[in-house]
C-alpha cells in the first residue's frame, strides 16, 4: 500500500529539498516505485536539486486544475526508473492550489507509486498545511540551531491537528531528521546535541547528516546528493535513513567523511 | 581574559537548550494540547469498553476547526446483540 510521507520544517532554508530529493533516490534506488512532488507553488526548487528544471512541461497546478493529466506532468528520472517528479508551478501562486483537487492528485499518486513524498514549503499558511495534509508519516527536518528547533516544534502541532489523520483521530507518525550537524562542534558545547534536540521535541530519530561540502556539489550538480556520491558521509546517513523509513532496523550513527591530511591538501575537487 | 573564560565562551549550546526549553514550554501552554482528538479517542475508547465491548476501529472521534467554533464529533458502532436498541450511538458537541 502507497504510503505518502510530507518533509516539512516551518523554517526555510533547513534542508527539505535536499532531503526529499535524498530520500526519494535511496528508496527508489532500493527498488520502491517513488514520487517527488514539489508543494512549493511560486518558490519551486526540487526539479532543479533534480537536475530536471529543463524538462518541466506541466506542474501539479495544471493537474489539479484539470489542463493536464498526471502522466503529462510526471517527469520520469533519468538515472532511475522507478523515480519521478510533480513539479510546481512556477508562475502561479498557492491560491492556485485547492483542497478538492489536491486530494484528487493525491489518491491518484498512491495508485502508482509505493511512496508519495510532499516537499513542504517553509511558514505555517496554506501552502505548508495542503503539502502535510494527507500524509501517514512526516519528516521533520530541523538543524541544531534555536530558531529551526523552535519552528519544528510549532509544526509537530500542526501536523498532529490539521492533518487528515489527525481529524480521523490517528495518531501521525513523526520523525526527525537533524541535518547540518557537526558531531565536533556539539562536542565542544558549540551546538546543540542530537540528544538536547530530541528531548525538546520528543519524536523518534530518523536520521543525522553531518555538515558536508558534498551537499552543494550535489545541488550545483542537479542529482540528489545519494546518487551523485553514494559513499559519502551524508549520502551514507540518509540511505540509512530511507532504510529506516521502510521499516529496516539500522543503528544510528553519524557517518562522517573528514579526509586525512592528505586528502585535505590535495583533495581539493572542482564541482 | 584567562584560558578558562575563554572555555566558557564557546560552551553556548547549554545556553540554547535552556532558553528553548522555557520559551517551548510557554508556546506550547498558549497553543495548549496539539494531540487532543489522538487523547480524546484514547479517553473515550477507555471508559466506553467499562461498560460495552466494541472494537477500537468502531470508535471514530473528528474534530473540524473553525475560526470561531470547532465542533468534535463522536461515532461508536455497538454491536446489535449487546444494545438491540440503540445500535450506533452519534454525538455532536
Amino acid at each position: 500500500m502507497a504510503k505518502v510521507l510530507v518533509v516539512t520544517s516551518g523554517k526555510g532554508g533547513v534542508g527539505k529539498t535536499t532531503s526529499t530529493a535524498a530520500l526519494g533516490a535511496a528508496l527508489a534506488a532500493m527498488g520502491q516505485n517513488v514520487v517527488v512532488v514539489d508543494f512549493d507553488v511560486g518558490l519551486r526548487n526540487l526539479d532543479l536539486v533534480m537536475g530536471a528544471e529543463r524538462r518541466v512541461v506541466y506542474d501539479l497546478i495544471n493537474v489539479v486544475q484539470g489542463d493536464a493529466k498526471l502522466a503529462q506532468a510526471l517527469i520520469r528520472d533519468k538515472r532511475l526508473d522507478s523515480l519521478s517528479l510533480l513539479p510546481a508551478s512556477q508562475t502561479r501562486d498557492k491560491d492556485a492550489l485547492s483542497e478538492e483537487g489536491v486530494d484528487k492528485v493525491m489518491a491518484e499518486l498512491r495508485e502508482k507509486f509505493d511512496w508519495v513524498i510532499c516537499d513542504s514549503p517553509a511558514g505555517i499558511e496554506r501552502g505548508p498545511t495542503l503539502a502535510m495534509r494527507h500524509a501517514d508519516v512526516a519528516v521533520v527536518v530541523t538543524n541544531p540551531e534555536v530558531s529551526s528547533v523552535r519552528d519544528s516544534d510549532r509544526i509537530i502541532g500542526l501536523l498532529d491537528s490539521k492533518t487528515l489523520k489527525a481529524e480521523r483521530g490517528e495518531r501521525m507518525d513523526k520523525h526527525l531528521l537533524l541535518t547540518r550537524y557537526d558531531p565536533a562542534r556539539a562536542e565542544r558545547g558549540e551546538m546543540l546535541k542530537v540528544d538536547d534536540v530530541l528531548e525538546i521535541l520528543s519524536i523518534p530519530l530518523l536520521g543525522i547528516i553531518p555538515e558536508s561540502q558534498e551537499v552543494l556539489r550535489a545541488s550545483n550538480l542537479g542529482t540528489p546528493v545519494t546518487l551523485c556520491n553514494p559513499a559519502s558521509a551524508p549520502a551514507k546517513a540518509y540511505s540509512d535513513a530511507a532504510r529506516r523509513l521502510s521499516g529496516e532496523p539500522i543503528a544510528m550513527a553519524v557517518p562522517n567523511d573528514r579526509r586525512g591530511l592528505f586528502g585535505k591538501l590535495f583533495g581539493r575537487r572542482a564541482a | 581574559m584567562n584560558l578558562l573564560s575563554l572555555f566558557q565562551k564557546r560552551a553556548t549550546a547549554p545556553v540554547a537548550r535552556e532558553r528553548l526549553q522555557i520559551l517551548l514550554a510557554h508556546e506550547r501552554s498558549i497553543t495548549g494540547r496539539t494531540d487532543l482528538v489522538a487523547v480524546l479517542r484514547e479517553e473515550i475508547i477507555a471508559v466506553i469498553t467499562k461498560h460495552v465491548a466494541v472494537e477500537r476501529d468502531k470508535v471514530q472521534v473528528k474534530m473540524e476547526r473553525g475560526d470561531a467554533v470547532s465542533t468534535l464529533e463522536v461515532e461508536i458502532e455497538i454491536p446489535t446483540a449487546l444494545a438491540p436498541a440503540e445500535s450506533a450511538a452519534s454525538a455532536a458537541a
